[in-house]
C-alpha cells in the first residue's frame, strides 16, 4: 500500500514539475507542433483589458439599394484582414459575427509613440486612426510592373503612370477550372475599359501585370495574349486561393461601407494597472486561504495548503497550453476559484473529523471522509461546469474567458482533491505521530448529536 | 445540533425580510441598465489631482455633452457617461475637458450602439432562463434515486432565484443610492452567484441522500422523520458550508478592496450572491424540501400573510 502511494507520488512530482517548467516566465516550452500551435511558444495571453488594445464591432451600412451577401462580407473580411496585417500586431481576431457583422480585435495596439510631443507635433494615434483606416473604401489597382512579377502579400506602393486598371473597370470575376482540373481565374471588365485594356495588353506580351489592393500585392500575372473583354489568370493555385484572389478582384475595394455599433479601447496603462492590482488582490486572497487552512485544519490544513500550490501551477499551465487569453474578468475567475478550489478539501476533512469524533482511528477516517465526500464533490461540481458552459454560450470576449478560466479552474480542483490531497494525507498519516486526531483539528470523545 | 428545519417558518420571514428592501427598490426603478445594455458611451480619463465631479461634468457639458453623468474612482480618475459617440466626438470631450480642469490622459473608451445592447439583453434572459432549466434537470437526475427528486430540483430553483432576486435587490438600491449601472459582467456575476448557490444546495442535499440511506434498514415505525433527517444534514452540512464560503469570501474581499475600480462591482456582486448562497442553501434550500415533504406549503403562506387565514378556510 505504501508503495503505491509513493509511486502515486511521485507521478505526481513529474506532473507538478512538468507544470513548473511550463509556467515559470520565458519558458522554452517544448520544440512540438500540433497544427498551427507551435508549443515552444509558451506565454500567457493577455486580453485587450489586459495589455491594452482594440476592440471594434462593425456592421455593413448598405445604400437602401444595396444587398449584401455572404461573399461581399468575405470581401470585407479579407480586405480589412490584409489592413490589419500592416499594424503588426501578434494576434489580431477578425471575425464574422452573423449575416452583416465584423468584429476586429487588436490586443497590444498601443497608443502614441510615447517620444512624441503632443505639444510639438501631431501625434499618431494608431487606437484612434485604426478604425477610420479600416473603413477607408480602398482601392484595387492593376499595375503594369514591366518584367518582373512582385511578391504575393508584400507592400508595393504603385507609381500612378503605371496603373493600367482600377477596380471600377472590372465588370466581374469567379473561379473557373481548365481541362486538366486546375484552378483558374476569369474576369470581365466593362465595355467602356475593354480598348484601353486591349491596346496595353497588345503592346505588352511576355510583362508582368501585378494586382493590389490598398498597396498589398494579390497577385502578379504575365500577358500572354491581348485582351480585350474577357481574359484568365493561370498560376499554381489551389481552389482557395482561386477563389481568394477572384473575390479581391471582384469586390476590390470595400463592398459596403461599414458602420461601427461598439468600440471599446484600453489604453495599456489602464490594462497594465489593473492586472497590478488583481495580481496583488490574488497573492493576498490566497495567503488568507492558506493560514486559514493550516489554523483550522492542521496537519489536513497543510496539505490543502500544498494541494493549492500545485493547483495553481497546473492551472497557469494549461492556461499557457491552450493557450487560454486571460481578461480581467478571467483573473477574477482565477482568483476566485482559488477561494472555491478549496472546497473539495474541505468537504473531505469535514467528512474525516466528522469520522473521527466517531471514534474511527484517523487512518480508516480519511478513507471513509474521501469516500463519503466525493459524491457530493462530484455532484456540485457538475451543475458549476455547467453553468460555465452557459455562460461560454451567452458570451463574448470577457465573459467567455470568465467562464473558461472557470471551468478549467473547477476540473482542475476536483482532480488536485481527490489525488494530490488524498495521496499527501495517506503519506502524512505515515508518520509517527501525526495520526492524531488533535493534528486534524478534532477531539476524538464524540460530541454530542454526533451519532 | 441547532433546530433548523423546525424553525423554518422563521427563516422565510428572514428571507422575505432581507429581500423586500431590494425589490421595493427594483420596482422603483432602481436597477440602472449601463451602456452594455442600453447603448451610450463610457470614457474613463485620468484629471489633475484633485478635481471634482462637479467641474468634471460642467466641463463634459461645456463641450456639448449636457447628458453627461460623471462618477469619480480612487483619487483622480473620472468615469463619464454620455451618448454613443465616435471616436472624433471623444477627441472633443477630451478637448473640453482638458481645456477645463489640466491636462487629461483617456485610459480607455467604450462606446456601444443601442442595437448590440438590445442583443446583449435579450441574450443574458436566455443565458438565465437556459441555466435555470439545466439546473432543474440536472438535480432532478442527480437525485432520481429519491423520493420525489423533482423537489429537491424545485427547491434549488427556489433558493437560486432568491440569491439572484437578493444580488439584483442590492443593486437595485445601489442604483437609487448611488448611481450605479448594471454591465455584461454583473450578468456573468449573476450566473456565476446561480452556479455556486445550486453547487451549496447539491451538497446539502447529498447529505439528506446520504443520511436517508443510513436508515434504510430500519422499520418505518423506527425510522426517523424526513425532517428530523433534513435537519440532521443540514447541521452536518453547516460548518463546510462556512468554512467553504468563508475561504471564497476571503479572496473576493481582498479583490473587492485591493483589486481596483475596474471590478470592483462585479466583485462586489459575486461577494453578495456567496454569501447570500450559504444561507439559502441551508436555511431555505433543505427547509424547503422539509415543507414540501410534510405538505405545509400551504402553511407558509398562512404564516406570512396571516390575515390571509380567513379568506382561505
Amino acid at each position: 500500500m505504501r508503495r503505491r502511494h509513493l509511486s502515486i507520488l511521485a507521478l505526481i512530482t513529474v506532473v507538478f514539475a512538468l507544470a513548473l517548467y511550463i509556467v515559470v516566465p520565458n519558458s522554452p516550452g517544448f520544440p512540438v507542433q500540433v497544427g498551427t500551435r507551435d508549443f515552444s511558444d509558451l506565454e500567457f495571453r493577455q486580453g485587450l483589458d489586459l495589455q491594452g488594445g482594440l476592440h471594434v464591432r462593425f456592421e455593413a451600412d448598405p445604400a437602401p439599394d444595396q444587398e449584401v451577401d455572404a461573399d461581399a462580407m468575405e470581401a470585407v473580411r479579407q480586405i480589412i484582414e490584409n489592413r490589419v496585417n500592416a499594424l503588426g500586431v501578434a494576434e489580431p481576431v477578425i471575425q464574422i459575427e452573423g449575416d452583416t457583422r465584423l468584429i476586429v480585435e487588436l490586443p497590444g495596439l498601443g497608443g502614441p509613440d510615447p517620444d512624441c510631443d503632443p505639444a510639438a507635433e501631431e501625434c499618431a494615434d494608431p487606437l484612434d486612426d485604426a478604425i477610420a483606416l479600416f473603413r477607408e473604401t480602398g482601392e484595387l489597382l492593376i499595375v503594369d510592373t514591366g518584367s518582373r512579377p512582385y511578391p504575393d502579400d508584400e507592400v508595393f506602393m504603385a507609381d500612378p503612370e503605371d496603373v493600367v486598371l482600377r477596380g471600377a473597370d472590372l465588370q466581374s470575376a469567379r473561379v473557373e477550372f481548365d481541362q486538366l482540373g486546375a484552378s483558374m481565374i476569369a474576369f470581365e471588365l466593362k465595355p467602356s475599359s475593354g480598348e484601353h485594356f486591349e491596346r496595353h495588353t497588345s503592346t505588352h506580351l511576355g510583362q508582368w501585370l501585378t494586382i493590389t489592393v490598398d498597396d498589398i500585392v494579390i497577385n502578379s500575372a504575365v500577358i500572354e495574349a491581348p485582351i480585350r473583354d474577357e481574359g484568365v489568370i493561370r498560376g499554381t493555385f489551389t481552389p482557395d486561393e482561386a477563389r481568394r484572389v477572384a473575390i479581391q478582384l471582384q469586390y476590390g475595394a470595400l463592398p459596403v461601407p461599414l458602420k461601427v455599433v461598439q468600440n471599446l479601447t484600453v489604453r495599456p496603462t489602464l490594462g497594465e494597472e489593473s492586472l497590478a492590482l488583481s495580481v496583488r488582490a490574488g497573492i493576498v486572497g490566497a495567503v488568507l486561504v492558506l493560514a486559514f487552512m493550516v489554523a483550522y485544519y492542521r496537519a489536513a490544513g497543510v496539505v490543502a495548503a500544498l494541494a493549492l500550490v500545485a493547483y495553481v501551477m497546473l492551472v497557469f499551465a494549461i492556461f499557457k497550453l491552450v493557450p487560454v487569453t486571460l481578461t480581467l474578468a478571467g483573473v477574477a475567475g482565477v482568483i476566485l476559484s482559488l477561494g472555491v478550489a478549496v472546497d473539495a478539501n474541505i468537504l473531505i476533512f469535514e467528512r474525516t473529523r466528522e469520522e473521527v469524533r466517531r471514534g474511527r482511528a484517523v487512518r480508516r477516517a480519511i478513507e471513509a471522509g474521501f469516500n463519503r465526500a466525493w459524491p457530493s464533490i462530484r455532484d456540485s461540481n457538475v451543475s458549476t461546469l455547467l453553468i460555465c458552459a452557459v455562460l461560454f454560450g451567452f458570451g463574448s470576449g470577457g465573459v467567455r474567458g470568465f467562464a473558461l478560466t472557470l471551468a478549467i479552474g473547477v476540473a482542475v480542483s476536483m482532480f488536485s482533491a481527490i489525488t494530490i490531497s488524498r495521496t499527501l494525507l495517506r503519506l502524512a498519516v505515515l508518520v509517527p505521530g501525526v495520526d492524531q486526531p488533535r493534528w486534524f483539528g478534532a477531539r476524538s470523545t464524540p460530541e454530542e448529536g454526533a451519532a | 445540533m441547532f433546530d433548523i428545519v423546525g424553525r423554518r417558518g422563521w427563516w422565510y420571514l428572514v428571507s422575505t425580510v432581507l429581500l423586500a428592501p431590494g425589490i421595493a427598490a427594483l420596482l422603483t426603478g432602481g436597477l440602472k441598465p449601463g451602456i452594455d445594455f442600453t447603448g451610450g458611451t463610457l470614457l474613463q480619463v485620468r484629471v489633475a489631482a484633485d478635481t471634482t465631479q462637479e467641474a468634471v461634468t460642467s466641463a463634459a457639458q461645456g463641450a456639448g455633452f449636457p447628458e453627461a453623468v460623471v462618477q469619480m474612482a480612487g483619487e483622480s480618475d473620472a468615469l463619464l457617461r454620455v451618448r454613443a459617440i465616435d471616436v472624433d466626438e471623444k477627441d472633443d470631450l477630451l478637448t473640453g475637458l482638458g481645456d477645463a480642469t489640466g491636462p487629461v490622459e483617456e485610459l480607455g473608451f467604450s462606446a456601444i450602439g443601442p442595437v448590440v445592447g438590445e442583443e446583449l439583453t435579450r441574450a443574458a434572459i436566455i443565458a438565465v432562463a437556459v441555466a435555470s432549466g439545466l439546473i432543474l434537470l440536472y438535480v432532478t437526475w442527480a437525485f432520481r434515486g429519491m423520493q420525489h427528486s423533482v423537489r429537491y430540483g424545485v427547491a434549488a430553483i427556489v433558493a437560486l432565484l432568491h440569491d439572484a432576486l437578493f444580488v439584483i435587490g442590492v443593486f437595485a438600491i445601489l442604483g437609487h443610492a448611488l448611481n450605479v449601472q448594471i454591465d455584461a459582467l454583473f450578468v456573468t456575476a449573476l450566473l456565476t452567484v446561480i452556479g455556486f448557490s445550486v453547487n451549496d444546495s447539491i451538497v446539502v442535499f447529498d447529505r439528506i441522500r446520504e443520511t436517508s440511506r443510513d436508515y434504510v434498514h430500519l422499520d418505518d415505525d423506527e425510522r426517523p422523520g424526513i425532517a428530523d433527517i433534513i435537519n440532521h444534514s443540514a447541521n452536518q452540512s453547516l460548518t463546510r458550508s462556512l468554512n467553504t464560503s468563508f475561504t471564497a469570501l476571503l479572496v473576493l474581499l481582498a479583490l473587492l478592496l485591493l483589486g481596483g475600480p475596474t471590478i470592483r462591482d462585479f466583485v462586489l456582486a459575486l461577494s453578495l450572491g456567496f454569501a447570500i448562497g450559504t444561507y439559502s442553501s441551508i436555511f431555505n434550500a433543505a427547509c424547503l424540501v422539509a415543507s414540501w415533504e410534510q405538505r405545509d406549503i400551504p402553511r407558509i403562506w398562512r404564516r406570512v400573510f396571516p390575515w390571509r387565514r380567513a379568506s382561505t378556510t
